[in-house]
Formats: structure tokens, C-alpha cells, sequence
């Protein structure tokens, strides 16, 4: 495998920028984050050894750009857990249970095929739009990256504990969510 | 509250461990906790399958997402080959 630069935008360009927006979320930001990802790769040629293709060297380069943008969103972890543990209480009694509002209600589609529900995905979409962007990070680098935990711990600066309650509050959130705008 | 009871009542904590379990290995006591709590509440049985609906949705979103949208302009695009080509001449 060798890099060609004289053909990186044409072949790689909008595949990256897919990458990127569906991360962050933001037109201009994915944009100048591929720009980034090509000015920075052409400084680290000399570092390419060949052994991945060009496009997964690339997205790597981009991944850890896109670590840099979520590290800077995310106001500190301290603040997370505070807004965790009122979130916490917005869905739980003292005692454990669930405060009767919010209680999960059946959505009807679960038993179906829910992926070619056009409507629900677009709630979908918005919901996921209202997550902290930490959350989004964990959930993404967890679920559609499929990282090991321990990876994603040490790229984020999260400990494995704070780790988990992220995954559990984005997913407490996403529900609650999807519970209140669809049914 | 006797343990058992804690268990029963506790939806936090068994919503929390469906959460977990769905990427990692639960503890044995924390599968029989789990395991207990289910058993007697409808609640978090709909929330079990919910999360996991949640998560090949939310895959299967990104999968179109990265398939459809998002294109660059052309102007972009050009302006960006330029700026490479300006750096590789440099």
C-alpha cells in the first residue's frame, strides 16, 4: 500500500466527511475537520507503513480529531455528574422504583421490524441530537465502533465506573425520549 | 428493607445492569440480582428490550446515514486538492 495525495479529496473525501458529521453533528465542523485530518496526514506520510489502506490510515487520523472536538464539548466531568445524579432522581424514587411517568410503556414496535420505520427514525435522530456530547462519544466509540472499553476509557479520560454510568444515562435519556415523542 | 426486597424494588440498579450487560460480563451476583428483578417487574422487562432496540437502531442509523447524506461541494472539494497540492509543493 502506498499513499497518493494527488487523489486523497476525490477518493476519500466525502466518505470522511460522513464519517465526521455523523459524530459531531455539524456541517462546518465536519468540514474543517477533514481538511485537518488531510493537512495533518501529509505531515505524518513519512509515519505510513503500508500495513492498512490509505482510507483506514486516513479515518484513524480523523478519529483522533474527532476525540480532540469531544474532549473540548465536554465542560469538565465533574459537571456530567452532577447533571447525572438529577437526571438519576428525574427517573427514580428514593427508594429505587420508578417514578410512575416514567415508568417504560411499550412503543409497539418492538416486536417488529422497527428499522424500516422512517417516522420513529427521525425522532430517533432528534433524541440522540439532545445528548451531551460525552454521552455521544461513549455511545458511538461502544455501539458503532465497537472499541473496547478499555480504549475508549483512556481516549476520553474516563474511568471505567464514570464509563458506565454514561452509557446508562445516554440510554435512560434516549428512551425516556423516544417514550415521550412517540407514543 | 431485606436484601431480597432491595433487589425487588431497586429499578435503578437493574436498569443499570441491563446497560451493562449489553457490552460487558455481569458479575455472578449481579446476574442473579438482575435475574430476580426481572422475574417480578414488567417495567424493566419492556426497558430490557427496549435497550436493545435502541442500540440496533441507533446502529442501523448510522449505517444509512454514512451510506446516504453528506456530501461535499464541489468548490470545497477543489479548493482542498489545491491546498494539499500547494503543501506537497511546498
Amino acid at each position: 500500500m502506498t499513499l497518493n495525495p494527488h487523489k486523497w479529496v476525490a477518493t476519500h473525501a466525502d466518505y470522511l466527511y460522513a464519517y465526521a458529521i455523523t459524530r459531531v453533528n455539524d456541517e462546518e465542523q465536519a468540514k474543517d475537520l477533514v481538511q485537518e485530518t488531510f493537512l495533518a496526514a501529509l505531515e505524518k506520510t513519512a509515519n505510513f507503513e503500508g500495513k492498512s489502506s490509505e482510507r483506514t490510515w486516513l479515518t484513524a487520523i480523523l478519529k483522533n480529531k474527532i476525540i480532540d472536538v469531544y474532549r473540548k464539548k465536554s465542560s469538565g466531568l465533574k459537571n456530567i455528574e452532577i447533571k447525572a445524579e438529577e437526571e438519576q432522581s428525574d427517573f427514580f424514587e428514593a427508594d429505587g422504583h420508578w417514578v410512575a411517568e416514567h415508568g417504560p410503556k411499550e412503543f409497539g414496535i418492538e416486536d417488529k421490524d422497527h428499522l424500516i420505520n422512517k417516522e420513529f427514525d427521525s425522532i430517533l435522530k432528534k433524541c440522540m441530537e439532545k445528548l451531551p456530547a460525552l454521552w455521544m462519544a461513549v455511545f458511538t466509540m461502544k455501539h458503532i465502533d465497537e472499541e473496547p472499553t478499555d480504549t475508549i476509557c483512556a481516549e476520553l479520560k474516563v474511568t471505567s465506573s464514570n464509563f458506565w454510568v454514561i452509557i446508562h444515562r445516554a440510554k435512560l435519556n434516549l428512551r425516556a425520549c423516544l417514550q415521550k415523542n412517540w407514543i | 428493607m431485606s436484601y431480597l426486597k432491595k433487589i425487588i424494588y431497586n429499578c435503578k440498579q437493574a436498569t443499570f445492569l441491563i446497560d451493562k450487560k449489553a457490552t460487558s460480563r455481569l458479575s455472578l451476583r449481579e446476574t442473579i440480582e438482575l435475574r430476580i428483578h426481572l422475574y417480578g417487574c414488567s417495567f424493566c422487562r419492556i426497558y430490557k428490550k427496549q435497550s436493545r432496540m435502541i442500540n440496533e437502531m441507533v446502529q442501523e442509523l448510522f449505517r444509512s446515514s454514512m451510506k446516504r447524506e453528506a456530501k461535499l461541494d464541489e468548490n470545497f472539494k477543489n479548493e482542498l486538492q489545491e491546498r494539499i497540492e500547494a503543501e506537497l509543493n511546498k
